[in-house]
């Protein structure tokens, strides 16, 4: 059995705490703009779409579909790196989890799950639905 | 205001090294640097502008312009990765139309073979304060499974084949077997490039690019000083730049910044698709080149699986010759960057000085164009059409 993928810990900062917060309870967040609402992604203090500063985090459904990926085979134990289009919107990256990796595909549908890093919040990734 | 006919590419040199562990980063640059001023006719001395980017040791321009001992009256260190040579040309063209300088240095160079960077698979350092390093670092982002996803999702829309971006390579070691320079020389098969092992999937270790030491250099000047040197002149007549990223979630791989770049540069230069000769298109990767092929109009999007097929992009045999030197694919990739070679290999055409195998015939118009950075996340774009006199 190979080694299991590290997983370096995100850098937290100001602006994203409130995510690794959620993280950490075992939620799925994403911002929402309270002025346009729309969601984005990555997450950010200042709306990309109208430039309000007015984002809120909300509880997301935690399904989306595969937009893209790659089976990273140059590596001590290949890994799934993808692209993943939630339901509230935005398209964020990601890896597919606890699957058969020659099995993911593109349209197929995921849900969120958290995965532990090295010393750090735990970071959302996607299981098959 | 337009850099159209303002200002000519009069002096190039790509290093020959491929491997240079028994010298420096700015000995490379100081030797591409000579190299091109004495292919131009012109002396150290001439030089009162100077172009580089992240490749360059130190902050901006500065180390190297003390190294060189050269004295400026207009600096430019633009980075933008691997295309920033296809910008900084334009930037040069501006800056000699607006009177900013006279005679423009171009400089790449750097060693990433002899100082053992594992380039394409392992993440890259990252400055902590990047915003978006904590929603890509712990996933595993690489340079090669970021393109791998660009070319999956070419692949699920348009129903693009591993063979036919195969094809790409195949056309490139076609050209480089003529070169003597050229790290893999040898002719290769469809039928090499999918069987040879997977990197990230779908891309094979033959859709990759080499890694390599080297450099390059471009000596750009005004038209008075162009015309009273020996070479053969070619004249910039259209640019463009852009960056596509990933528009907070909303975003389309199968697209480059070329989408933007090509249009603009083809408006500035008064010239369309069909007119050009000769191109070169950066290919750190196959897909690379097949995505940025469609952006710039040479077929429709969607439709680059079955335009590189068969030979198209072979000299000789296709109707778009492009990387005669053999590219990235099989010649060289100084410095993981190869904007740089890319406008070498297109003046060499346009002055009818690429190797007679696969010199493209009545070669008046050439374009490069290059992706800097990443194509499966934030990249720049740079395009850059030639004509010659």
């Amino acid at each position: 059995m190979a080694e299991a993928r590290k997983i370096p810990a995100p850098i937290v900062t100001v602006e994203t705490q409130a995510f690794w917060d959620a993280a950490r309870a075992g939620r799925f967040v994403v911002p929402i703009c309270a002025a346009c609402g729309k969601a984005h992604w990555y997450p950010r203090a200042v709306c990309p779409f109208c430039a309000s500063e007015k984002i809120e985090w909300q509880n997301a459904s935690g399904r989306g579909t595969i937009y893209t990926y790659s089976v990273m085979r140059r590596a001590r134990e290949p890994y799934v790196i993808a692209y993943v289009t939630l339901a509230e919107g935005p398209t964020m990256m990601s890896n597919i989890v606890d699957c058969d990796i020659d099995a993911v595909r593109v349209g197929q549908p995921v849900s969120v799950v958290f995965k532990e890093t090295e010393n750090g919040p735990p970071v959302a990734m996607f299981k098959p639905a | 205001m337009t850099i159209k006919g303002k200002a000519y590419i009069a002096g190039i040199y790509e290093h020959p090294t491929r491997h240079a562990p028994d010298k420096t980063v700015a000995q490379l640059h100081a030797e591409v640097a000579l190299g091109a001023l004495k292919d131009a006719g012109l002396g150290r001395d001439d030089v009162d502008g100077y172009f580089c980017a992240g490749d360059a040791p130190g902050p901006g321009a500065s180390t190297m312009a003390e190294y060189m001992n050269l004295k400026l009256r207009h600096v430019d260190s633009t980075e933008m990765g691997g295309t920033s040579y296809l910008a900084l040309a334009a930037h040069a063209a501006e800056a000699i139309a607006l009177g900013k300088c006279n005679v423009a240095l171009v400089t790449l160079a750097g060693r990433p073979r002899s100082e053992g960077v594992a380039t394409g698979t392992t993440p890259r350092q990252r400055d902590p304060n990047q915003p978006e390093a904590p929603w890509e670092v712990p996933y595993g982002l690489t340079t090669a499974n970021g393109y791998a996803m660009c070319a999956m999702r070419h692949m699920h829309q348009f129903g693009t084949t591993s063979e036919q971006l195969a094809w790409i390579k195949v056309a490139a070691s076609h050209h480089a077997q003529h070169n003597p320079n050229a790290m893999l020389p040898e002719v290769v098969k469809v039928e090499d490039v999918v069987n040879s092992p997977l990197i990230a999937d779908p891309l094979h270790r033959l859709d990759c690019c080499v890694i390599s030491d080297g450099g390059g250099a471009l000596v750009i000047v005004r038209p008075e000083i162009a015309k009273a040197l020996k070479r053969l002149p070619v004249k910039i007549i259209g640019a463009g730049e852009t960056v596509k990223h990933l528009s907070a979630g909303t975003f389309d791989l199968t697209t480059s910044g070329a989408a933007r770049t090509g249009p603009i540069a083809f408006a500035e230069a008064g010239v369309t698709p069909a007119d050009i000769k000769y191109v070169s298109i950066y290919d750190s990767f196959t897909i690379t080149v097949l995505i940025q092929i469609e952006d710039l109009g040479f077929c429709t999007k969607g439709a680059g699986g079955k335009f590189v097929a068969d030979g198209n992009l072979i000299s000789g045999v296709g109707k778009l010759p492009f990387n005669t030197d053999g590219g990235g694919l099989c010649n060289n990739h100084p410095s993981n960057r190869g904007g740089m070679t890319k406008i070498i290999e297109a003046v060499r055409q346009l002055r009818g000085e690429a190797h007679p195998a696969v010199q493209a015939k009545n070669c008046n118009l050439a374009l490069a164009q290059g992706t800097g950075q990443q194509l499966g996340t934030r990249h720049c774009s740079a395009t850059l059409i030639m004509e010659r006199e």
